[in-house]
């Protein structure tokens, strides 16, 4: 899904780009859907609260990712992760004030040239930038967690919309065992809690969810390589995003990525460390 | 290599400044002024040219506020649902001079009160001997709020009581008592809404009535068939209470024109308030609603057109809870305030301040939220709010009160209500998908905000150094120069709590003038007695400002009918230009300060 998400360097081409059906370049894959969300719920609900402000996200959130690219990687940076980063900060973050929506996107874009291990950054920006902004800015900035109005049409055609082209991108299993991790925890929930089962499940039914679950969970660059780990990775999210629920943490599924995903890129790169040491000691002797 | 470094560590410390902005930020911020100062008399009037002082007690008021217990299948929710009903208008009911106080109660069996004004600084209830305390009665719904017109142009300021229930019209007997005429007029037998006005629409003398649903008028809250009474969204939902609008026929009777005049909706009003916003002459008609954008109606003399979208104020949905307006920078323009909830780090809608753009007027007048460009966006769970001059130094201040629902102070329900706001319209307009709010608070506890205009575009909070120190569950506010000293006193009414009187004491620098403007009428042409709608423009010191008779603002609220003006220091007044309902135009000259101008429209 969102393959450029995160990655200051393009990508290596999917075999996926050879199949005839859809013969768009992957990497312009999830701009486009991510745009079509933003034009479908901003004309048929004004989700945005200005133009101005998603626009100040995307230009902040390119410009510093050309800017970085240029003087670290010594290229111009493909826009496409930027422009996904960008926006995604322009739809998730709500705040009456202009300055959030710029630091936002700052903080995410460098915080893929700052945080890095091995080569590799371990928190998808769009996640780092917005809990960052949430837990240093609490008095001015929140989520969003109400738009699209509510109603059933627009959810139903973003979740189809979604699961085709995560399928596409081989990155379905991801989304669906969140998915499932989330119902199942909210029933569990429900029982622990003994509060609706219906509001366990509202928050999934939610336009924030829909971005976090086909954008965020999903981003290549910032969840561990193998199929098995992917899986594994994204029910502890859904794990953890429980617990934190149990303490009525009201960004829970934010800050369970914010933990986890790292935790698991940062336990994989040892892994691969430990190997790689063992493999030149082995040749070695 | 070096080189390299060098950026890297560049770029690091760059990261650090980066999440250091939001502390710096938060540093530089003067908002919250108030929080940083103890409340000291005479610092106060030092400093900010007033103090208010809460007399309640010591002026004989001692009313408490009990909510409504609604439908049991509503339990676990109960305090969200009955969150409303506290309201406060003022009248002078018996024609003395002098303000009096009516409030309203919203449990069942319990009494409205009118506290008379015995001008010895005391207030004696004296709504059961007139007939207007026992109207929450069983089976007719409870009151939420009341507005005040003379709608029969008898002289005497009739009583409209908002219900979630049975409305009702209260004709005023001389001021000697009340007599009930709902049926008479032709009221609807049950509306459950929480703002109503007066208004003439059309500019025929007579006061028409303006009702804005919240819930569905099918719904009875004690007897629900169904628990599918909620938002169908929280920001687009349009399954509220239908609109109003009561044209008085003259003949002691009303029509209902609201469909024939342009006004459909069904959205959660919870505040309407008009004013002429364009000059014409007629009032334009603004609604704050909660769960959706806010509306305005320009009204062209017979039919109303809803431009809130064209004119900018209609294009983000928030949780509107307050209507009022201000001529906040003397320009002779209207700013309009509308409240909506703020909680750090959940839900940051902040209020609005929508401001006339420059080079917009008339019909192409557009709107522009300054609320934060001024230090006026952030008041919590914000309800009522009232534009008034309240330290007399020529510019309007800003009083908001706040606070939702105060239970445990420990405990939250922001949780639970946050995932459920954002779930499907099947999950959130359903009560019983609510999880149970089990004694939690939902933006409990709030300081007020007392927002003190510089004249130059800011506002600076200055409640807790002024002595508002309340911390109940406000929602509605309304402004009266109570014992006729040239100053704005401040009665809050609060929600399960008592009803507060803040007494203002204004440094005597300060000068001040009023206006009680008295319409006249007669063959159909004239303004209506009430003089809602008759404004007055201010010249002095080279500078103007415009106020406007109400018949309501705020939320559930009215304010002092007088017209009230702080003046500054050694003030000189060119003229007051009074520009009555009916289109006279009245100028006087060089009218004297320090005392109200009782000013009879001119035959």
């Amino acid at each position: 899904m969102s393959q450029q998400m995160s990655a200051p360097v393009p990508l290596p081409q999917s075999p996926a780009q050879k199949t005839p059906w859809f013969s768009l370049d992957n990497r312009y894959i999830a701009p486009a859907f991510i745009t079509c969300i933003l034009l479908a719920g901003h004309l048929s609900f004004g989700i945005l609260e200005s133009y101005q402000k998603t626009l100040l996200a995307i230009i902040t959130s390119i410009g510093l990712e050309l800017v970085l690219g240029r003087i670290f990687f010594h290229k111009w940076i493909h826009p496409a992760s930027a422009y996904i980063t960008g926006i995604s900060v322009g739809i998730l973050i709500r705040s009456p004030a202009f300055w959030p929506y710029a630091l936002c996107s700052a903080i995410s874009i460098t915080s893929k040239y700052v945080l890095r291990v091995k080569g590799r950054h371990i928190w998808n920006p769009s996640n780092f930038g917005i809990s960052g902004m949430l837990f240093l800015a609490a008095e001015t900035v929140a989520t969003l967690s109400i738009q699209w109005g509510n109603y059933l049409l627009p959810m139903v055609v973003i979740w189809a919309l979604g699961s085709v082209i995560i399928w596409r991108l081989r990155r379905f299993h991801i989304t669906g065992i969140y998915v499932v991790s989330f119902i199942a925890f909210a029933f569990l929930r429900s029982w622990m809690t003994r509060s609706p089962w219906q509001s366990e499940i509202a928050p999934i039914t939610g336009p924030m969810y829909q971005l976090f679950i086909f954008f965020m969970i999903t981003d290549p660059k910032t969840t561990v390589r193998s199929r098995r780990g992917q899986c594994l990775v994204v029910f502890l999210v859904a794990l953890f995003e429980m617990v934190l629920r149990l303490y009525q943490v009201v960004y829970a599924p934010f800050y369970a990525l914010f933990v986890v995903g790292p935790t698991a890129m940062l336990i994989e790169i040892w892994l691969e460390s430990h190997r790689a040491n063992a493999t030149k000691l082995t040749v070695t002797q | 290599m070096t080189g390299n470094r060098i950026a890297r560590a560049i770029l690091v410390l760059f990261f650090i400044g980066l999440l250091a902005t939001p502390f710096v930020i938060k540093r530089m911020s003067p908002r919250r002024e108030g929080d940083r100062s103890k409340f000291e008399a005479k610092t106060a009037l030092a400093r900010y040219g007033f103090y208010l002082e809460e007399v309640s007690q010591a002026a004989g008021v001692n009313f408490v506020h009990q909510s409504p217990k609604l439908d049991p299948k509503l339990d676990p929710i109960m305090p969200e649902v009955a969150s409303m009903g506290a309201s406060v208008s003022i009248v002078d009911f018996d024609r003395d001079g002098w303000p009096d106080i009516y409030v309203t109660n919203s449990a069942i069996g319990s009494k409205n009160a009118l506290y008379r004004n015995m001008h010895d600084g005391t207030f004696k209830d004296v709504a059961g001997e007139l007939g207007i305390a026992d109207v929450n009665r069983p089976g007719t719904g409870v009151s939420t709020g009341a507005v005040w017109g003379d709608y029969d142009n008898d002289g005497y300021e009739d009583l409209f009581l908002i219900k979630w229930g049975r409305p009702e019209l209260f004709h005023n007997d001389h001021g000697h008592g009340f007599t009930r005429v709902t049926e008479q007029v032709g009221l609807p037998p049950w509306i459950n809404a929480n703002t109503a006005i007066w208004l003439d629409y059309d500019g025929d003398g007579l006061l028409d009535l303006f009702v804005g649903g919240y819930y569905s008028e099918d719904i009875d809250l004690w007897h629900l068939t169904t628990t599918r009474i909620m938002p169908e969204s929280f920001e687009y939902a349009k399954n509220g209470g239908r609109k109003y609008l009561f044209h008085n026929l003259g003949n002691g009777k009303f029509e209902e024109v609201s469909s024939e005049v342009g006004i459909n909706s069904r959205r959660w009003a919870l505040a309407a308030a008009a004013a002429d916003l364009r000059g014409t002459g007629h009032p334009d008609l603004f609604v704050a609603n909660d769960y959706g954008v806010s509306e305005l109606y320009f009204n062209d003399g017979k039919r109303f057109h809803e431009v809130g979208e064209r004119t900018g104020v209609g294009f983000a949905p928030k949780s509107g809870m307050n209507a009022t307006f201000g001529d906040i920078l003397n320009q002779g323009r209207y700013a309009v305030y509308v409240s909506n909830i703020s909680e750090d780090g959940i839900l940051i809608q902040g209020n609005n301040l929508w401001m006339p753009k420059e080079g917009t007027t008339g019909d192409a007048v557009k709107y522009q939220n300054l609320a934060r460009e001024f230090g006026v966006e952030l008041g919590g769970w914000s309800f009522g709010a009232q534009f008034g001059d309240l330290n007399n130094d020529g510019t309007l201040d800003l009083y908001l009160t706040n606070g939702y629902i105060s239970l445990d102070r420990n405990r939250s329900y922001w949780y639970d209500f946050s995932r459920v706001a954002g779930g499907n319209s099947t999950i959130i307009g359903d009560a019983k998908n609510w999880p149970p709010f089990d004694g939690r608070s939902l933006s409990g506890y709030q300081t007020k905000r007392v927002w003190v205009n510089d004249g130059a575009g800011k506002f600076l909070d200055v409640a807790q150094a002024v002595g508002v120190t309340d911390t109940y569950d406000g929602r509605s506010v309304a402004l009266v120069d109570l014992w006729n000293r040239g100053v704005l006193d401040v009665v809050v009414a609060n929600q399960n709590g008592p009803l507060l009187i803040y007494k203002n004491t204004v440094t005597p620098e300060n000068e001040w003038i009023e206006f009680e403007l008295e319409g006249t009428i007669s063959n159909h042409s004239g303004s209506n007695r009430s003089a809602i709608g008759a404004q007055v423009t201010l010249f002095w010191n080279g500078q103007q400002q415009v106020q406007e008779v109400s018949g309501g603002s705020g939320f559930a609220a009215e304010n002092d009918r007088r017209l009230h003006f702080g003046l500054g220091r050694n003030p000189h007044i060119e003229r007051a230009v009074i520009r009555w309902p009916s289109g006279k135009v009245q100028t006087i000259d060089k009218p004297a300060t320090n005392q109200s101008h009782k000013m009879k429209e001119p035959a």
